[in-house]
């Protein structure tokens, strides 16, 4: 006869089975199947089973994806300092100093989150365009007589859009993280002597770093791959790693080499990304000790 | 103090003003009497409001992300509801694990998505279409659906479906009658965000789309065309207009009945 326990168990595992069993089909099953097809083999038209490492050889050897992905890498790094520095004055504000109805706040902030990703990112090719809103309300103003070429199709106005369609994404975290803070240690440094910056320093900032950690986390590797931004607002010059992929699946065609950039791509990635949490945390360690 | 509180306050200011002015221009030139999308502003007008109504295939893109964002939420919520419920109340092994590969697509890339959902049609021969993309639609929004769920279940006084059966309700009545009026509010909550979500999603519908599409992929294609820019901005106000309705409102239920505790709002 089962114990309790594990009757208890089993009833948790039946009631979840739905959904595993629907995201191992349509999650798990398609992650395994770009693994394998990374190893498989392109011969004209057909894609077969024909073990290889060939694929990889061609993404490490191709010096223009090395470029894209240190350029995608650069470019999501700046805006996660961006959007994460931008972002911790006002989840310090609506944590601190917000007497009233923090909901509101916060709804007001994540909202543009749910939002259309397309139409912010188009709103900004709109605003930085040579026909643009900046460019002909400059020469409205007689400021400029000429549109200024070089807002629009570069690494800068990447950065821009993606710090702002990724802005609500950084301040949820970190407010959670400052919220979180028990108040009676900051009276007690205040006790003890330290003033407000050195009680920010000392106290709030290391407590509110995992918050930190996990917003830069949020924000990084999903801009790493993001697709939309460069293509719309990138140029040539401002291309990312995901246009790559994207062209290799849908125009040139090369599944199995498409499948290994990504996956070359992700653990890039995500070994960027522990290094990052690791550094992090030493750094927070040594800042609560000095 | 007062004076930190105004210079933060300020700040705040400037970044709402940074978060929502970029998005306010849709609206403003889609109103605007002119072709290109410039200053100085040309006078008021509806016609690019006519337009896009008048627009044949745009209608057919509405009607099928509707569909799709129909479909999505039901499902994806059910399918949210059962993890929330099993991931709150129960403990199993491997259960950590398991929820995290669940909440997998809140993380990943939506191109990888996309090219893995592309790469498992094809291996099984399945023709791209709009089925394939709801699917998609249901995979990324399960774990937003998850994670309103487990909010709602986790602020749940367990103790009065325990009065209920043993007051003599069997567990399929206590169900109806006490469970789910009391998580109502998440339901509703997560049918309205996943709906949005679904309904504004890019990605997965461009890499799986056949013939039919999605008004983001409808949208998309306008791009092009310079003189139909002011017909995407009529069009994409309105979709603004009703993302921010509806999310709005799924944050205010949701938050409906639950009791106010210290710590976190989120």
């Amino acid at each position: 006869m089962p114990s309790l326990a594990t009757s208890e168990s089993a009833k948790g595992i039946l009631l979840i089975s739905p959904t595993a069993l629907f995201m191992a089909c349509l999650l798990g099953g398609p992650l395994l199947l770009l693994v394998l097809f990374s190893f498989w083999t392109q011969e004209g038209l057909e894609i077969t089973a024909a073990w290889t490492l060939a694929n990889y050889q061609d993404v490490l050897s191709r010096e223009s994806y090395l470029i894209l992905f240190g350029r995608s890498l650069l470019i999501s790094g700046i805006v996660t300092l961006v959007t994460v520095g931008l972002a911790y004055p006002m989840a310090y504000f609506v944590a601190f100093h917000v007497t009233g109805n923090k909901v509101v706040w916060i709804i007001l902030m994540t909202l543009p989150f749910w939002t259309s990703y397309l139409l912010r990112v188009f709103a900004w090719r709109i605003i930085l365009g040579f026909n643009g809103v900046i460019n002909s309300g400059l020469m409205q103003l007689g400021l400029i007589s000429e549109p200024l070429d070089f807002l629009l199709y570069n690494q800068t106005a990447v950065v821009l859009t993606l710090a702002h369609a990724w802005a609500a994404f950084a301040i949820l975290p970190i407010y959670v993280s400052l919220e979180k803070i028990d108040r009676t240690l900051l009276e007690a440094a205040t006790d003890l002597g330290d003033g407000p910056f050195e009680r920010f320093l000392r106290v709030t900032l290391p407590l509110s770093m995992p918050g930190v950690i996990a917003a830069s986390l949020l924000i990084f590797i999903p801009t790493v791959g993001d697709y939309v931004t460069p293509a719309l607002v990138g140029g040539p010059t401002g291309n990312m790693i995901a246009n790559a992929i994207q062209n290799l699946f849908l125009r040139a065609n090369n599944w199995p080499l498409g499948s290994a950039l990504a996956i070359a791509a992700a653990l890039g990635v995500s070994a960027v990304s522990v290094l990052f949490v690791v550094l992090m945390r030493a750094a927070t360690q040594r800042l609560g000790r000095i | 103090m007062a004076n930190r509180t105004r210079a933060l306050k300020s700040y705040a200011g400037f970044y709402l003003l940074f978060l929502y002015g970029p998005v306010a221009l849709l609206p403003l030139f889609s109103v605007n009497d002119a072709t290109t999308i410039a200053f100085p502003l040309q006078g008021f007008t509806w016609r690019w409001y006519a337009d896009m109504a008048a627009n044949e295939s745009l209608h057919a893109a509405l009607w099928n992300s509707v569909m799709i964002g129909a479909g999505t939420a039901v499902i994806s919520t059910i399918l949210g509801t059962l993890g929330a419920m099993s991931a709150t109340r129960y403990r199993f092994p491997g259960q950590q694990p398991l929820t995290g590969f669940i909440m997998l697509p809140l993380v990943l890339p939506e191109v990888i998505l996309g090219i893995a959902l592309l790469i498992l049609l094809n291996r099984l021969g399945i023709s791209l279409s709009l089925g394939g993309i709801m699917a998609g639609h249901v995979m990324l929004c399960t774990p937003f659906a998850m994670a309103v769920m487990t909010s709602r279940f986790e602020g749940f006084d367990r103790s009065v479906e325990e009065a209920s059966l043993d007051l003599g309700e069997t567990a399929w009545m206590t169900f109806w009658r006490v469970t789910f009026p009391l998580v109502w509010p998440g339901i509703l909550a997560s049918l309205l965000l996943t709906f949005t979500v679904s309904f504004d999603e890019f990605i997965i519908a461009f890499f799986l789309s056949g013939t039919d599409t999605t008004l983001p992929v409808f949208i998309w294609s306008q791009l092009r065309f310079p003189n139909r820019l002011p017909s995407v901005l009529a069009l994409g106000s309105l979709i603004l207009l009703g993302s921010f309705v509806m999310v709005t409102l799924a944050e205010w239920v949701r938050r409906q009945g639950v009791t106010q505790h210290p710590g976190p709002v989120v």
